[in-house]
């Protein structure tokens, strides 16, 4: 089939474009090779909403930064995605950095982000109490925010597929063209596709696509950092997101809240050459839990931590966004080098991507689009009686299966069975958070395996954690082949 | 709102016997709350041998020792419900509770039992480094796998930490035709019972090694290979040491936690080192009127001393229901434990309320030979058992005679210590 845009890759840049186009009565579909949305750098970052007083003056990134931070509030509300303005604050240490904060300041002011405050010692230390002895001041962020980076990507994704954009998963590309007939020819492991128009939102593989169609070449440097998430014991040990002064490898290690109430801890910066490398490392942990300390005291990490992981910045020589059709390649738009602050920044590159294409394209708006989502319900915010209506309609509702997050099974069944539903435990995980809590689903794993058995018929030797070859089983035990 | 005497936490080992205790002690309106959607909890898995020596003088399998229990359940009458989770208990004693057809419920509760038993400390605790891809299990959810899903989990296999669990599993997974290749414990001794080393490992020809750990877990999709390596003394892999083991499995063994989100959320005044409740003689915690026994306390090493311990939360309970909700006057002895015993449950005793006789539990903090364990009454030694070896895996306990407590004037402390002469 020929499609009017294909997308390569379901993260958030990918999910965005994909929801931004569907305004449009054009035939779009996302490609990913994963099993499921949001599978790679916009499953492992540090789920803040950047407020845009980072990225330097006048770039792309600093832009979209301030854009996708406004566009929070109404979009969090339309696609029901955990969002929190909690604020942020770059803490200084050393008297002699103080300057450092100043120039942030201006940065931020220029870059046209709202209500930034230079705070002394002491309005900071009243604001967060368990900072470093030591603190000098702060930059006080109160657009800074916090959010679901799986929702996020999900929510987008999901709302696109509603409003008609295809997606196929498991579905790698291999090589794209663009032949005489003036179509992009895109090979993957399932088959030929065809399109008018290529988005290239590959993130840490986008150099790749980029320069088999471009003789101007970009290099993508997979940046690995390395997180610790933290038992909600220690949830409200900060109730900002704390940065350290930032550095030239980045924004530095930060501490903060999550969404649904964790202590996030991270990242390292550590450059590698493998794009598929998230495993973490003793030095890369260990690093980070004592940079961690130098601004949060009484941190806990190697005692409460409930997880590390670690994640992939897409990090491109220029450290700038590159969103735009190549000159030499008609019709093909690159969404590469999305590193920090590219979760924040997303949604507004949803719309430029769109945008660029509806410009060349000027295409029919749809009148039947419909911006909105319902999300899984949390049964936890109810009322006893809400939740006794809902477990009487759908008693589902009533049947815990992950105990450390009170997930119910009528969750989980959702989760399953809506739009780009979950196939994967991690699927049901970053749909329900089952299996994100403190005993990290080592009770609920073959409870869930067994609704996800039950629901959509896949045998339980087929389940996977993640897709391609993360099956859970490999097979029946030898007493149940007896009886088979 | 519903209303019974007595609420048990947990239909587990501990559950069943407080409940049945509880009866037979003269209360009649008692409530179980299950999770599972049947009685005996984490036994019912544990399809081994080698439960009930103590309390039945046989070897039963778990589940076979689950159903003494469960059957005294049935035919004393007590009511339970399966399939049922407990969201909340108030510090005034309302146990909300949640299943499909009752929907969400509060319960008021004359006394309540915690018996919620403990869970898996999961890989993520540890910050073990590498990949995180599918093929890493706790010892106790690949058991569960086996025995009641009946799939195998994987087919080379390495094991860190030697908990019992752990032990089990090894053999366990041997038998279902996996090749155990190694058991890496980071401590210089084992965390589980002897019988069982002997049995689980040493008959199967799989090797442990102590002070050893994981460094490393590789494998995007499935675990594909895991790297062990000897620790020094602070714990810390030595460099050199690290042996690289192909496999498709990592199981882990490395510690039990007492499950008690619910006895925070209560308000209960816990025991940092066991991570369970702090309790007095009659096993109640601080807060009056819930008791608390089994793993929730503090993490037993015999199912035995479980269902011991149950019994006399149950009766206590039930003492404490028929009194009218009232304690008894009288001073609080304090127990501490130093010098090698890590705790001791209870923390404090109230001559007035204890039994004639009082089993005190302690677990040992390394591992001791030709050791004594001693108890003192103030300052004054008035126990001194000569112990041959005294390990962190085996819990152990002194008895305490209420009439000498009684006798001795003055008493304010009783110590436990572990000393050489």
């Amino acid at each position: 089939m020929t499609y009017d845009v294909i997308i390569i890759g379901a993260g958030v840049s990918g999910a965005a474009s994909a929801r931004e186009l569907s305004k449009y009565k054009l035939n779009v579909c996302v490609l990913e090779k994963a099993e499921d949305v949001c599978a790679g750098t916009s499953k492992a970052n540090s789920a803040i909403i950047h407020a845009g007083f980072d990225a330097p003056e006048g770039s792309l990134m600093a832009k979209l930064n301030v854009r996708g931070n406004e566009m929070m509030d109404e979009l969090s509300k339309d696609l029901d995605i955990p969002f929190k303005r909690n604020g942020s604050l770059v803490v200084c240490i050393h008297k002699e950095e103080l300057d450092g904060l100043k120039d942030l300041y201006n940065r931020g002011v220029a870059n046209g982000v709202k209500g930034l405050k230079i705070l002394s010692r002491e309005e900071v230390l009243e604001l967060e109490p368990n900072l470093s002895d030591n603190v000098e001041g702060a930059l006080y962020a109160p657009t800074g925010g916090i959010v679901c980076p799986f929702i996020l990507n999900i929510a987008m994704a999901e709302n696109a597929n509603v409003n008609g954009v295809d997606f196929r998963f498991n579905t790698e590309v291999e090589t794209l063209k663009r032949k005489d007939d003036g179509l992009w020819h895109i090979r993957t492991n399932n088959g030929e596709y065809t399109a008018r128009y290529v988005v290239n939102a590959a993130g840490v593989h986008a150099d790749i696509f980029h320069n088999m169609v471009s003789a101007e070449k970009i290099h993508i440097t997979p940046r690995r950092g390395d997180y610790c998430l933290l038992d909600k014991e220690m949830g409200s040990h900060v109730t900002h997101t704390i940065f350290p002064q930032p550095t030239k490898l980045g924004k530095g290690v930060l501490v903060s809240p999550t969404v649904h109430g964790n202590l996030i801890v991270g990242p390292t910066a550590i450059d590698i050459t493998d794009k598929e490398a998230t495993a973490t490392t003793q030095e890369g942990i260990d690093d980070l839990i004592s940079k961690a300390s130098l601004h949060v005291k009484d941190l806990p990490v190697a005692r409460k931590v409930i997880t590390s992981f670690a994640g992939l910045r897409a990090h491109e020589d220029h450290h700038e966004f590159i969103i735009k059709e190549l000159p030499d390649a008609p019709h093909f738009i690159d969404c590469a080098g999305i590193e920090s602050p590219g979760l924040t920044s997303s949604p507004a590159i949803g719309e430029m991507v769109a945008g660029i294409i509806a410009d060349i394209e000027k295409p029919e708006k749809k009148e039947n689009w419909n911006g909105k989502r319902k999300g899984i319900v949390d049964p936890k915010v109810m009322t006893l009686e809400e939740r006794n209506e809902l477990i009487k309609k759908d008693p589902a509702y009533g049947n815990i299966i992950c105990r450390c997050e009170s997930i119910s099974e009528g969750e989980i069944l959702d989760a399953i069975h809506r739009p780009l539903g979950a196939r994967s435990l991690d699927g049901v995980k970053r749909r329900t958070r089952a299996g994100m809590g403190r005993c990290q689903a080592g009770f609920c794993s073959p409870r869930v395996m067994e609704i996800i058995n039950r629901e959509l018929g896949i045998p339980m030797e087929k389940i996977t954690k993640s897709g391609g070859s993360s099956n859970i089983v490999l097979e029946r035990t030898k007493a149940m082949k007896g009886d088979e | 709102m519903l209303s019974y005497d007595i609420v048990i936490i947990g239909g587990g080992p501990a559950g069943l016997a407080a409940a049945a205790a509880a009866k037979k002690a003269g209360t009649d309106s008692i409530l179980i709350l299950e999770r599972d959607h049947e009685l005996g909890g984490i036994l019912n898995q544990c399809i081994h041998n080698g439960f009930g020596l103590h309390t039945f003088k046989e070897e039963l399998t778990g589940p076979e020792y689950a159903y003494r229990f469960e059957k005294e359940v049935y035919d004393l009458g007590i009511e339970y419900k399966l399939n049922t989770m407990v969201m909340d208990i108030s510090a005034d004693r309302i146990v909300t509770a949640m299943n499909r057809t009752d929907g969400m419920i509060q319960i008021k509760a004359g006394a309540v039992v915690l018996a919620m038993g403990c869970r898996e400390r999961p890989r993520g605790a540890l910050n073990t480094p590498g990949y995180r891809p599918a093929g890493i299990f706790s010892a106790g959810t690949a058991q569960r796998l086996v025995n009641i899903e009946g799939y195998l989990p994987g087919r080379e296999v390495v094991i860190l930490g030697s908990g019992d669990i752990g032990l089990i599993m090894a053999r366990r997974m041997t038998l279902e035709g996996a090749k155990v290749k190694v058991v890496a414990e980071v401590m210089p001794y084992s965390g589980g019972l002897k019988r069982n080393i002997v049995q689980c490992l040493d008959d199967y020809g799989i090797p442990l090694k102590l002070s050893h750990t994981v460094i490393d877990i590789e494998g995007k999709e499935r675990v594909t290979a895991v790297t062990i390596a000897e620790v020094g003394p602070d714990r810390k892999p030595i460099p050199g040491t690290e042996e690289r083991y192909t496999c498709d499995t990592l199981l882990l063994s490395v510690g039990l936690i007492p499950e008690n989100e619910l006895s925070r959320s209560a308000g209960v005044e816990m025991n940092p080192i066991t991570n369970g409740p702090v309790v007095n003689e009659s096993l109640e915690t601080s807060i009056p009127g819930v008791f608390a026994c089994g793993n929730v306390l503090h993490v037993h090493d015999l199912v035995d001393y479980v269902s011991e311990e149950a019994k006399r939360a149950g009766e206590n309970a039930a003492k404490y229901v028929q009194a009218g909700g009232k304690g008894s006057e009288g001073n609080e002895i304090k127990l501490i434990a130093t010098d090698g015993a890590r705790y001791t449950v209870p923390s404090t005793i109230n001559v007035n309320r204890m039994d004639d006789l009082l089993t005190v539990r302690f677990r040992v903090g390394a591992v001791y030979q030709d050791s004594y364990v001693s108890v003192y009454f103030n300052d004054e030694r008035v126990m001194h058992n000569k112990k041959r070896v005294l390990a962190p895996g085996e819990m152990e306990n002194v008895i305490l005679q209420k009439a000498k407590l009684k006798d001795f004037k003055d008493l304010k402390t009783i110590t436990v210590k572990i000393e050489k002469d």
